[in-house]
C-alpha cells in the first residue's frame, strides 16, 4: 500500500507539468465556457423557446455532454493513456522504475490509477463547471430559470455513468500505449474504434455493448432517453454497457502487468 | 558468502537461443572497487540488469550481501543504486526536479537532492531542463540519482561514458572517496582497461558471457610476466648457446632473443655470457606487456 502511494505520488509529480495532466482542468473549463457563452449570447433565441427549468437545465448540459461525450472523451483518454506511458518510454525510464525497491505490481497500478483518476478529475470539473457556469449564466441574464431547479443530481449521475463507461476504452488503450513508445499506434487504433463505436452505438446494434469505445454513445443514447422521464434523474446507472466497460477493464488491467513486466526490461 | 557484496554462482542466462551469460560467477568482496571488464555486447549490461533483478535468474544463482536475490528483490534493491546504460532521466523535468522525484519514490527526505546536485557539480544547472542538460551533465545527474539514497552497493554501467577529461576525472575520485571513505562497494563496467585501471582493487574480466579472469589487480599485473629483449648478433648461434646454458627462450627474431625476466642479476648475468662467448649485445630490454594488451590477449583467445 506504501510503494502504491508512493508511486502515485511520484506520477503526479512527474506529469504535473504535461499537457495530459493539465487537459484535464483546462478541457472542462474551455468547452464548459463555451457552452455558457453560447447560451449567454443567444439568450433571446432561448428565452423564446420558454423552456421550463428542468428542461433549460438538460438543454443546457445535453450541450456539454453531447461534444463532451462523443469525441472530446475518447480522444481524452486515448491521448492521456498515451501520455501517461510515454513518460517512461520517452525518456527510457522503465528499468529504472522497475529497479526502484517498490513493488512492481504497486507501481503499474499507480500508473493505471493516476490515469483513472485524471478522467475522475477531467468529468468531475465538467459536472462542477455546468453547475457554476448555469448559475453564472442565470446571474447574467437574470430572465433565465435556472435557480428554480436543482441539477445536481442529474450531472452526477450522468458523469459518474460516463466516467464508469470510459474505462473499458481507458483498459485498451492503456494497453497499446505500454505496448508501442510511438503515439501513432495507440491513436490510429482509438480512432477507428471510437468512430466504429459512435456507429454501432447510434444505429442501436444488438452487441454494439461488446465494443467499449460505443460505452459513452450507449450513455448518452440512454441519457437523451432520460430527458423523457418526469424526472429526469430517474435512471439506472449500473446498465449492460457499464458491465461489460468494467470487466474489459478489470480483464485488461490483470493482463497489462504481465505485459509490463515481461515487456519494459530489454 | 558473508564477504561478498554480489556473488552469483553459475550464472546463465539467455535470450531465447542466444546465450548472453554463461556460467558467470562472479564474487565481488564489500569494500572492493570491482572493474566489469569486456568488450562491447560481451554480456556487462545483462548481468548488471540481472543483479538488479530487473531480467530473471533462477533462484539459487544470484546473492546481494549473502541475500537471494529473487525472494529479496525489495530489500536488495535498497540497498543498491544503479546506474544502467544511459542515465534514465525525465526530460521536461529539471535535474532537481528528477532528484526530488526520486526521493519520493524512495521515501527519502528531499533536501538531499541538493546535497547530491553539489556533489555531482550541478547545482548552478538544478533549475535547468533536464533534456538541455550535454551528455556529460546528464551522466553526472544519473550517478547523484544512484547515489541519492546512500546505498551500500553502486552498480555503475559504464558511468565515464561521454565525460571529458575532467569529469572522467571527477568520477574516479568520487568513486574512490566513497570506496575508501564511506566504505562503499562499487561494481562499474567499462570496456576500457585503463579506466578501470586506475580505480579499481578487483577486476573481472568478461568476454562472449563468459568470465575470463576474476582477482585483485595485482593479480591481474602478475599474469603479465616481464620479459628481457636481447638485441644481439648471430640470434641463432647465441639462441642455441643460451639454451645450452640452461636459459629458456620465449622467442626469436633476425635481431632478438627474448627471455623471461627475473632479476636485474640474472640480466647482467647473461649479458656477461654472452660477450665472453663472443657474441656482440646491443641492448638489453626490460619488456613489460601493459594491461591493454593482456586485456586484448585475454578476450581475443577465448
Amino acid at each position: 500500500m506504501r510503494s502504491l502511494t508512493i508511486s502515485l505520488v511520484s506520477e503526479f509529480y512527474k506529469s504535473r507539468k504535461t499537457l495530459a495532466f493539465w487537459a484535464a482542468i483546462i478541457l472542462p473549463f474551455v468547452i464548459c465556457a463555451l457552452v455558457a457563452f453560447g447560451f449567454y449570447t443567444s439568450s433571446d433565441k432561448v428565452l423564446k423557446m420558454h423552456y421550463l427549468p428542468i428542461m433549460l437545465w438538460l438543454r443546457y448540459l445535453g450541450a456539454a455532454l453531447g461534444v463532451m461525450g462523443v469525441l472530446i472523451l475518447p480522444f481524452y483518454v486515448i491521448f492521456m493513456a498515451f501520455s501517461v506511458n510515454n513518460i517512461e518510454h520517452k525518456n527510457d525510464t522503465w528499468k529504472t522504475l522497475f529497479a526502484q525497491p517498490l513493488n512492481k505490481f504497486s507501481i503499474y497500478a499507480a500508473k493505471y490509477l493516476y490515469a483513472v483518476i485524471l478522467i475522475f478529475v477531467c468529468l468531475f470539473l465538467f459536472a462542477a463547471f455546468t453547475f457554476v457556469f448555469g448559475h453564472l449564466l442565470q446571474a447574467l441574464v437574470p430572465k433565465y430559470n435556472f435557480n428554480q431547479y436543482d441539477p445536481s443530481l442529474v450531472l452526477v449521475k450522468f458523469y459518474a455513468k460516463l466516467f464508469l463507461a470510459s474505462l473499458g476504452i481507458l483498459s485498451i488503450q492503456f494497453i497499446l500505449s505500454l505496448l508501442w513508445g510511438d503515439f501513432l499506434k495507440p491513436m490510429g487504433i482509438g480512432f477507428i474504434g471510437t468512430i466504429m463505436g459512435i456507429i454501432t452505438g447510434n444505429v442501436g446494434w444488438k452487441y454494439a455493448y461488446l465494443i467499449p469505445y460505443s460505452h459513452p454513445s450507449l450513455v448518452l443514447n440512454s441519457s437523451t432517453a432520460a430527458r423523457k422521464l418526469s424526472d429526469p434523474s430517474d435512471f439506472p446507472i449500473f446498465t449492460q454497457e457499464i458491465y461489460t466497460s468494467l470487466i474489459y477493464a478489470l480483464v485488461l488491467f490483470v493482463i497489462g502487468y504481465f505485459i509490463v513486466t515481461k515487456k519494459s526490461i530489454k | 558468502m558473508g564477504n561478498y557484496a554480489i556473488e552469483t554462482v553459475g550464472l546463465n542466462f539467455n535470450f531465447g537461443n542466444q546465450a548472453i551469460v554463461k556460467d558467470l560467477s562472479l564474487q565481488v568482496p564489500k569494500g572492493s572497487i570491482y572493474g566489469f571488464l569486456g568488450p562491447n555486447g560481451a554480456g556487462k549490461t545483462t548481468t548488471i540488469k540481472i543483479l538488479l533483478n530487473l531480467l530473471k535468474s533462477s533462484n539459487d544463482q544470484v546473492f546481494i550481501f549473502g541475500k537471494e536475490i529473487n525472494h529479496n528483490r525489495i530489500a536488495s534493491l535498497k540497498r543498491i543504486g544503479a546506474l544502467v546504460e544511459q542515465p534514465a532521466i525525465y526530460g521536461h523535468l529539471t535535474g532537481k526536479e528528477n532528484l526530488i522525484n526520486r526521493c519520493i519514490l524512495l521515501g527519502i527526505n528531499k533536501s538531499k537532492a541538493d546535497e547530491m546536485l553539489s556533489l555531482v557539480g550541478l547545482s548552478d544547472a538544478s533549475n535547468k531542463k533536464a533534456s538541455k542538460y550535454s551528455l556529460g551533465m546528464k551522466q553526472r545527474l544519473g550517478i547523484a540519482l544512484a547515489l541519492v539514497s546512500d546505498p551500500e552497493l553502486l552498480l555503475l554501467d559504464e558511468p565515464t561514458n561521454g565525460l571529458d577529461p575532467n569529469g572522467i576525472i571527477e568520477v574516479r575520485n568520487l568513486m574512490i572517496d566513497l570506496a575508501t571513505k564511506h566504505n562503499k562497494t562499487i561494481l562499474v563496467s567499462s570496456h576500457l582497461l585503463a579506466e578501470i585501471e586506475r580505480t579499481a582493487t578487483h577486476v573481472g574480466i568478461i568476454n562472449k558471457g563468459r568470465l575470463l579472469f576474476q582477482g585483485t589487480i595485482n593479480e591481474l599485473h602478475l599474469l603479465s610476466k616481464p620479459m628481457l629483449e636481447i638485441e644481439v648478433s648471430k640470434t641463432s648461434d647465441a639462441a642455441a648457446f643460451l639454451t645450452q646454458a640452461g636459459y629458456e627462450i620465449l622467442e626469436i627474431t633476425d635481431k632478438k632473443i627474448i627471455v623471461p625476466f627475473t632479476s636485474p642479476e640474472d640480466s647482467g648475468a647473461l649479458n656477461t655470457l654472452l660477450i665472453q662467448k663472443g657474441f656482440t649485445v646491443s641492448s638489453l630490454y626490460l619488456q613489460k606487456k601493459d594491461l591493454e594488451n593482456l586485456f586484448l590477449d585475454i578476450t581475443k583467445n577465448n
